[in-house]
C-alpha cells in the first residue's frame, strides 16, 4: 500500500483506491465540525503548481491541505518563473531545496506530473490532471460520490458522456471504476472517441439513448467550448440537441440513476438547468467529496514510510 | 504463573508453538470477570459524578466504543436515565504518523461535549499516547468540565503523565508482552489475554 505518487488510476488496484474512499469518508466528519483543523501534517507543506487554469481543483487541494494544518505555497503558471522560461526540471528542484513535502501539479502536458516526479525522489506527487491523460483525485471523489449513493460500485452500469477523448476526468474515472468492478460505457460522438477505445476495457456508443439504456449512474463531462471551433462537431446547438443531458433522455436508465458532472458546468449544452438543479444530480455533493478525497490522498502519501 | 511476575496467578498457559516454549498466551479475565469489572466501574462513576446529570461517555475507536455503549447501557439501567454516548477516533491526533499509517475511522459524538462531565473509555491503558491524542481530539470538539477517564486493563508503562480515573483490572506485563482483550460485538466473544508472540 506504499507508494511515492498518485500520478493515475490506472496503475492503482481496488485496495488502494478503497483505502482512500473509506478514509476520505471518515475525513467529511472533519468537514463537518465548527472548527475544521486537525493536526496531522503540522509542519509539513504542501506546493499546488497550477500550470493551466483551475479555482475548484486548487481550492479544493488548499483546502484539504489546511484543514490537515499543512503550509500550503501556491504557484500559478502565469506568476511563476515559468513565464521567464524556467523548466519543470529547475522548478521542482528549486521547490525541493526550499523544503516543500509534497507536490500537486497540474499541467496541460499529458505525463507532466511524472516527469516532475523524477525530480524530486522521496516526495510525493500528485497530479491535479496533466493534458488529456488522467485526474486522479476527481476520478476518486466520482467513485466516492457514487459509492455514497448507491452503497457499492460492483456491477454498476456506469456512462460517461461527451467529450472523451479530451477528457482526463473520463480516463480516470473509466480505470477508477473498472478496478472496483463497475462497468463502464463511454458515450459521445464518435470524433470525440479516443483512438484506442476498443483496447480500453469499457463499451463505446455513439447514440445517446442506446448509451444510457439501463444505466445506474450517468457522469456528464463538460465540453470543451474552446474546442468547437476544431470541427469535432459542427455547433453547440447540435451537440447539445444530440448529446445534451437533461430529465427526458434519462428516461431510459434505471429508474434511481443518478447524474454527476466535474464541472464547471455549460448549462443547456451537455446538461440541462434543470437537471444539474436536480435532485438526481450529485454535483455539490461531488465539490465536498473533493476535499475529502484530497485530504485523504495527502494522509496517504505524505504518511508513514512514503518519505522516509 | 508469570515469568517476570511470579505473585500474579494468570490461569493457565497456553502454548503459542509447541517448539517454541518461550511464546505463550494466558487468559486473564473471563466474560463474568470482565462484566463484574465493568459493572464496579459504572458504579464508580455515579458515585464519583453524584449521578447522571451532566454526565457523557466518550469510547476511543475501535475498542474503546463498544465499552462505552456497555458502560452507558448499564448506567441507563441502574439510574433509569439515558446517558450520552460516542466514539472519538484519534488517527488523525497521532504522535506517531511518521511511522505508521493507521485506518482512520470516523467520530461520532451526537451531542455538544461543552461542560460535560466526560468519561473517556479505551480498553488498555498501556503508554499513555492514546489517551494524549484522544484529549487533542477532544478539545477541537469543545470544553467539557471534567475529563475522566475508564479503562478496562491498565498494564503499566505510561511514557506520559497521565492516569486512569477508574481501572477494571491492574495486569503488571513486561513490554515484550502484548494485552488483548476481546470483545463479542467485534470478535464474538468476551476475554482478556496476556502473551508473548514472535
Amino acid at each position: 500500500m506504499r507508494r511515492k505518487d498518485l500520478l493515475d488510476l490506472r496503475s492503482a488496484d481496488a485496495d488502494e483506491i478503497k483505502y482512500v474512499l473509506d478514509t476520505a469518508a471518515s475525513f467529511r466528519e472533519v468537514l463537518r465540525r465548527p472548527v475544521k483543523k486537525v493536526p496531522t501534517l503540522r509542519g509539513k507543506s504542501v506546493a499546488t503548481l497550477f500550470f493551466e487554469p483551475s479555482t475548484r481543483t486548487r481550492t479544493s487541494f488548499e483546502a484539504a491541505a489546511k484543514i490537515l494544518s499543512a503550509d500550503t505555497y501556491s504557484l500559478a503558471g502565469s506568476t511563476s518563473s515559468a513565464v521567464k522560461g524556467e523548466s519543470l526540471k529547475d522548478t521542482m528542484l528549486t521547490l525541493d531545496a526550499m523544503g516543500i513535502d509534497a507536490f500537486v501539479i497540474r499541467h496541460s502536458f499529458s505525463g507532466a506530473a511524472e516527469l516532475a516526479s523524477r525530480y524530486v525522489p522521496g516526495k510525493p506527487v500528485i497530479n491535479a490532471g496533466d493534458g488529456t491523460h488522467e485526474h486522479p483525485t476527481q476520478g476518486l471523489l466520482d467513485l466516492l460520490t457514487i459509492r455514497d449513493v448507491k452503497g457499492t460500485l460492483e456491477g454498476l452500469e456506469v456512462a460517461i458522456v461527451g467529450d472523451i477523448q479530451h477528457s482526463r476526468v473520463a480516463r480516470s474515472n473509466l480505470w477508477g471504476l473498472h478496478k472496483m468492478g463497475a462497468k463502464v460505457r463511454l458515450v459521445g460522438p464518435s470524433t470525440l472517441m479516443p483512438a484506442d477505445a476498443a483496447s480500453l476495457p469499457v463499451k463505446v456508443y455513439t447514440n445517446l439513448s442506446e448509451g444510457l439504456a439501463g444505466a445506474d449512474v450517468v457522469n456528464v463531462l463538460r465540453i470543451q467550448l474552446e474546442r468547437q471551433d476544431s470541427a469535432y462537431f459542427p455547433s453547440t446547438r447540435e451537440y447539445a440537441r444530440l448529446f445534451g443531458v437533461n430529465a427526458e433522455k434519462l428516461k431510459v436508465c434505471n429508474d434511481d440513476v443518478t447524474v454527476l458532472h466535474p464541472g464547471p458546468m455549460n448549462r443547456g449544452i451537455e446538461i440541462s438547468s434543470a437537471l444539474a438543479d436536480s435532485s438526481v444530480s450529485m454535483i455539490t455533493e461531488q465539490v465536498t467529496n473533493g476535499v475529502a478525497v484530497r485530504m485523504a490522498t495527502l494522509f496517504w502519501l505524505m504518511g508513514a514510510a512514503s518519505t522516509s | 504463573m508469570c515469568p517476570a511476575f511470579p505473585h500474579v496467578r494468570r490461569g493457565t498457559q497456553r502454548r503459542v508453538m509447541q517448539d517454541q516454549p518461550e511464546l505463550y498466551e494466558t487468559q486473564v479475565m473471563d466474560a463474568d470477570e470482565m462484566r463484574r469489572a465493568w459493572t464496579r466501574i459504572a458504579h464508580e462513576i455515579l458515585e464519583r459524578n453524584k449521578g447522571v446529570e451532566n454526565l457523557a461517555i466518550v469510547g476511543i475507536l475501535r475498542k474503546g466504543a463498544p465499552l462505552a455503549r456497555r458502560l452507558a447501557e448499564t448506567i441507563t439501567r441502574i439510574e433509569g436515565t439515558a446517558v450520552p454516548v460516542g466514539e472519538l477516533d484519534i488517527s488523525l491526533y497521532r504522535d506517531d504518523f511518521r511511522t505508521y499509517q493507521p485506518h482512520v475511522g470516523t467520530t461520532q459524538i451526537p451531542f455538544d461535549i461543552e461542560g460535560k462531565n466526560l468519561v473517556l473509555v479505551d480498553e488498555v491503558i498501556y503508554t499513555g499516547r492514546t489517551v494524549r491524542a484522544a484529549l487533542g481530539g477532544l478539545v477541537d470538539l469543545g470544553r467539557p468540565s471534567v475529563t475522566q477517564l475508564a479503562v478496562l486493563i491498565d498494564r503499566g508503562h505510561r511514557e506520559l503523565p497521565i492516569r486512569p480515573d477508574f481501572v477494571g483490572k491492574n495486569i503488571p506485563t513486561s513490554r515484550n508482552e502484548h494485552v488483548t482483550v476481546y470483545l463479542s460485538e467485534l470478535d464474538g466473544d468476551d476475554r482478556v489475554v496476556i502473551g508473548k508472540k514472535p
